[in-house]
């Protein structure tokens, strides 16, 4: 296999690596505040109604969150291995590893799924045929638009990862990555890790209040 | 096809995620009023601080990816910051409608 | 031509639509953003019309809505916010830092499919029928009320924003990684920070937009009632998830600008931008001050005293940085071999109207004043004054003067000249009697007004008809200079950047060898000739 030439635009490979790290955490920066924008309207709506939030969240299920948590979190787990092991030449086996870290992720996406049915059969959609009525209706229909459109967006970021998980996988099989040359491996970790960071947060504040 | 064991320190950091979250789910269920919600967030601030230090490699890079991580965090910061300094202090806040809307 | 350049490589269209070549890519982006400016000026002359007289006999109320909605829109995405960076900044960042391209060469092509695509979207919805709402889409009149195609216009608005954050990202990582041996910060040209400051806007800002569309189309297409105050929303949590990115938005169009005006005045003073290292800093704390002053458009809206007395003080603040700017720009023609060449009578435009909307500004950073005058005429004259006055009398300067490295051809000076005093001349007449306006307490957005506010009116209007063919006047001349222009040198200007050290126009990978910086930028010698800053 011969050693791998920096893209026209670079001088060496080092800088490349460099340059394709920085642009990745410059994409993260800007996932923050994207995610940010929703997660202010949580945190205002929540110091506005506090007993409708806590209300709508006993509303969740918890243990189906509880079980994407630690599956996400295994996931990510199985993802900074399997970089590790293509680093060192272990191309075969890392693509076992980034390819078990995608179907955690698919079954993070069926769990979410089946959430999602169990949701809708029990009127949380906040629309006007919602279930939950009395005084902390309006702040409980806040909690399930906040609820649906984070996970929603956090789903679509995990589908987003499968498929770069799947196809990095395929490169480290063939050996495309070596201790020389490993930016995209990297980069699609970080990416899968960022994922996983969002829904650590999503998971507190959406299963966790109300349940004392 | 050869076995490539998992770095210490990666194996440790799961186990630590894992173990951080049986231990904020028992918290949950703790009657400790208002401090339920800060034990729930401390908590997910050490996991994501474990992902972003172990599983990110943010450990031992140079001071520029530091910054960059934390750019997001802290603009993120000013948006809560300034947007609550209205919202904690305004008085028509949360809306009350008429009743007879 | 002789030698083989970036322009005649390859002649193939298909060559121009797959390029990732960053100064074909500057190309693409200044079709694209002359095509909505034209289309954005032309909202402007129908609305300018419409107010020539007291009456609304030109066109409807609600036509009237959709036309200063679509000026609006059209000219803050589609051409203030693209216009330096993607074109002369495309153009010129990698030329100046001597790299062979950006860093990201297919996700900057990437970036303009996208920009284009929102574009589109956004004039269909025009085309089906318009929107009513002002650019700002406040709820809940926009998720609620409006008749207007909202939901398509804030998807084409959604798309372009992405193509911003791109481009941010790519002429960040660009400007950290790519720098050409010995060029440290401190050699950077300030046209560099400044684009760096706005990248940082660009890339930090623009996904909170980014979600607030998201927010409000989601809740006018599913009727979920995020903001809507029926079931306990807040519709001023969208104006401050708006204006968080809006506010720092105004930086995205001035920082590039002022960027441009120190090369232009240091250039055709012949002189050191004096207090190199302040301008620099000065952009950097403007990007990072920027997001802390976005309440100031919220002052009458409902939010609590508190937050308007914060947001009045940090407004104050921001005033600082931009006047650093402006003295060390004046100071630095003290005393300088001051040439009146075109881009050095637009910096000198850009100088006298960006002070007046800045410190008109300040008017409106004041509390007790801005109750006073909100919604008037004189917060259009003011943000116009930055907008126009400022970014797009920059935008021209700049243009000018990297038209003979852009396209290998000079402009007949004469004209350019004469267009340059021609648009300072129709701009003050245009939008100076506005602020006379907002001070008599003339609204914005209505469609007719008091007969005794009709004289400041006939003025403003024709101010803008004279607007309007100083703006057109370099599409001709300059349109002309690309098939009779004389043959341009390497360096026309005898300016000291390394984007001056190649040959105009540059060959495909910018640079024959790789330059090594070895001197500050702007140095000239006592007799006025240049000193390039890598020879």
């Amino acid at each position: 296999m011969p050693e791998p030439a920096p893209a026209f635009q670079y001088a060496t490979l080092s800088q490349q690596h460099g340059a394709a790290r920085l642009g990745m955490w410059t994409f993260l920066a800007t996932e923050v505040l994207f995610f940010g924008g929703v997660l202010l309207a949580y945190v205002v709506y929540r110091y506005g109604y506090p007993s409708a939030f806590a209300e709508a969240a006993r509303h969740t299920h918890i243990a189906i969150g509880a079980a994407n948590t630690a599956i996400l979190l295994t996931s990510s787990f199985l993802v900074a291995w399997g970089v590790e092991a293509a680093k060192q030449g272990f191309g075969r086996f890392a693509a076992l590893l980034l390819w078990s870290a995608a179907a955690s992720g698919l079954l993070f996406m069926a769990l979410k799924g089946y959430e999602y049915r169990l949701e809708l059969s029990e009127s949380l959609f906040p629309d006007d045929g919602f279930a939950i009525t009395g005084s902390v209706a309006g702040g409980a229909r806040l909690f399930f638009v906040f609820y649906f459109i984070a996970t929603a967006l956090h789903a679509l970021h995990v589908a987003i990862g499968i498929v770069v998980l799947a196809a990095i996988g395929a490169r480290a099989r063939g050996g495309a990555y070596s201790a020389a040359y490993y930016a995209p491996l990297t980069v699609a970790g970080l990416y899968w890790h960022f994922v996983d960071m969002v829904w650590i947060f999503l998971f507190a504040l959406i299963y966790l209040p109300g349940r004392a | 096809m050869r076995y490539f064991p998992p770095p210490r320190a990666l194996t440790i950091s799961w186990l630590a995620l894992l173990g951080l979250l049986a231990l904020t789910l028992f918290a949950a269920y703790q009657p400790l009023g208002a401090f339920n919600t800060v034990v729930a967030l401390t908590i997910a601030l050490i996991k994501a601080a474990i992902v972003a230090a172990l599983f990110m490699e943010l450990r031992g890079d140079d001071g520029l990816t530091i910054v960059f991580a934390s750019a997001g965090f802290f603009w993120l910061a000013v948006l809560f910051w300034l947007a609550l300094a209205d919202f904690l202090t305004r008085p028509g806040f949360p809306p009350r409608l008429s009743p007879w809307l | 031509m002789s030698a083989r350049n970036y322009l005649t490589e390859d002649t193939r269209l298909r060559s121009w639509f797959f390029t990732t070549d960053h100064k074909r890519v500057a190309i693409l982006y200044f079709a694209g953003i002359t095509f909505f400016f034209f289309i954005g000026g032309a909202a402007a002359t129908l609305i300018r019309l419409e107010l020539l007289t007291p009456q609304g006999d030109l066109v409807t109320s609600d036509v009237y809505n959709r036309l200063f909605t679509l000026h609006g829109v059209i000219m803050v995405w589609f051409f203030l916010i693209p216009s330096i960076p993607n074109t002369l900044g495309n153009f010129v960042v990698p030329l100046m830092i001597g790299a062979r391209d950006l860093a990201f060469p297919r996700l900057n092509l990437t970036s303009w499919y996208l920009f284009m695509i929102g574009g589109l979207i956004t004039l269909y919805a025009v085309f089906v029928g318009g929107i009513d709402t002002g650019w700002t889409f406040y709820t809940p009149f926009s998720t609620m009320y409006s008749n207007g195609h909202v939901v398509v216009a804030v998807v084409g608005v959604f798309i372009a924003g992405f193509s911003s954050i791109l481009t941010g990202l790519n002429f960040i990582v660009t400007i950290h990684r790519m720098r050409a041996p010995g060029l440290t910060w401190h050699r950077l040209p300030l046209f560099l920070w400044s684009l760096y400051a706005t990248s940082v806007i660009l890339v930090l800002a623009t996904p909170v937009l980014a979600m607030t569309l998201l927010l409000l189309g989601l809740e006018r297409f599913f009727g979920v009632g995020i903001f809507d105050p029926k079931i306990g929303g807040d519709p001023l949590l969208f104006q401050h998830l708006f204006w968080f990115y809006s506010h720092p938005a105004v930086y995205i169009m001035i920082l590039p600008g002022m960027g441009i005006v120190s090369e232009l005045i240091a250039c055709f003073s012949r002189k050191a931008v004096f207090g190199y290292k302040f301008v620099a800093w000065a952009s950097l704390s403007i990007a990072a001050f920027g997001f802390f002053v976005w309440g100031h458009h919220m002052f009458v809206s409902g939010q609590s005293v508190f937050a308007g007395l914060v947001f009045s003080f940090m407004s104050f603040v921001v005033a600082v940085p931009s006047a650093i700017k402006v003295f060390n720009w004046t100071a630095t023609m003290h005393k300088g071999w001051i040439r009146f060449d075109a881009p050095m009578l637009y910096a000198l435009g850009f100088l006298g109207l960006f002070t007046i909307g800045g410190l008109t500004g300040l008017f409106l950073a004041c509390l007790a004043y801005d109750v006073y005058v909100t919604d008037t005429y004189f917060v259009v004259a003011h943000f116009h004054y930055i907008m126009v006055g400022g970014a797009v009398t920059a935008y021209f300067g700049g243009l000018h003067y990297w038209w003979p490295k852009i396209t290998g051809r000079l402009y007949p000076e004469y004209w350019a000249r004469a267009a340059a005093i021609l648009i300072f001349f129709g701009f003050n007449m245009t939008f100076f009697p506005q602020f006379i306006l907002g001070t008599l307490g003339m609204p914005r957005r209505y469609h007719v007004y008091p007969a005794d506010l009709q004289v400041w009116n006939v003025l403003s209007s024709a101010g803008a008809s004279v607007l309007a063919v100083a703006y057109a006047l370099p599409l001709f001349y300059l349109g002309w200079s690309l098939f009779f222009g004389a043959k341009a040198p390497t360096n026309p200007w005898g300016a000291t950047g390394l984007e001056w050290q190649t040959p105009s126009p540059p060959p495909v990978h910018n640079f024959a060898v790789t330059p090594k910086v070895i001197r500050d930028p702007y140095t000239y010698r006592p007799d006025g000739t240049e000193q390039p800053q890598n020879a």
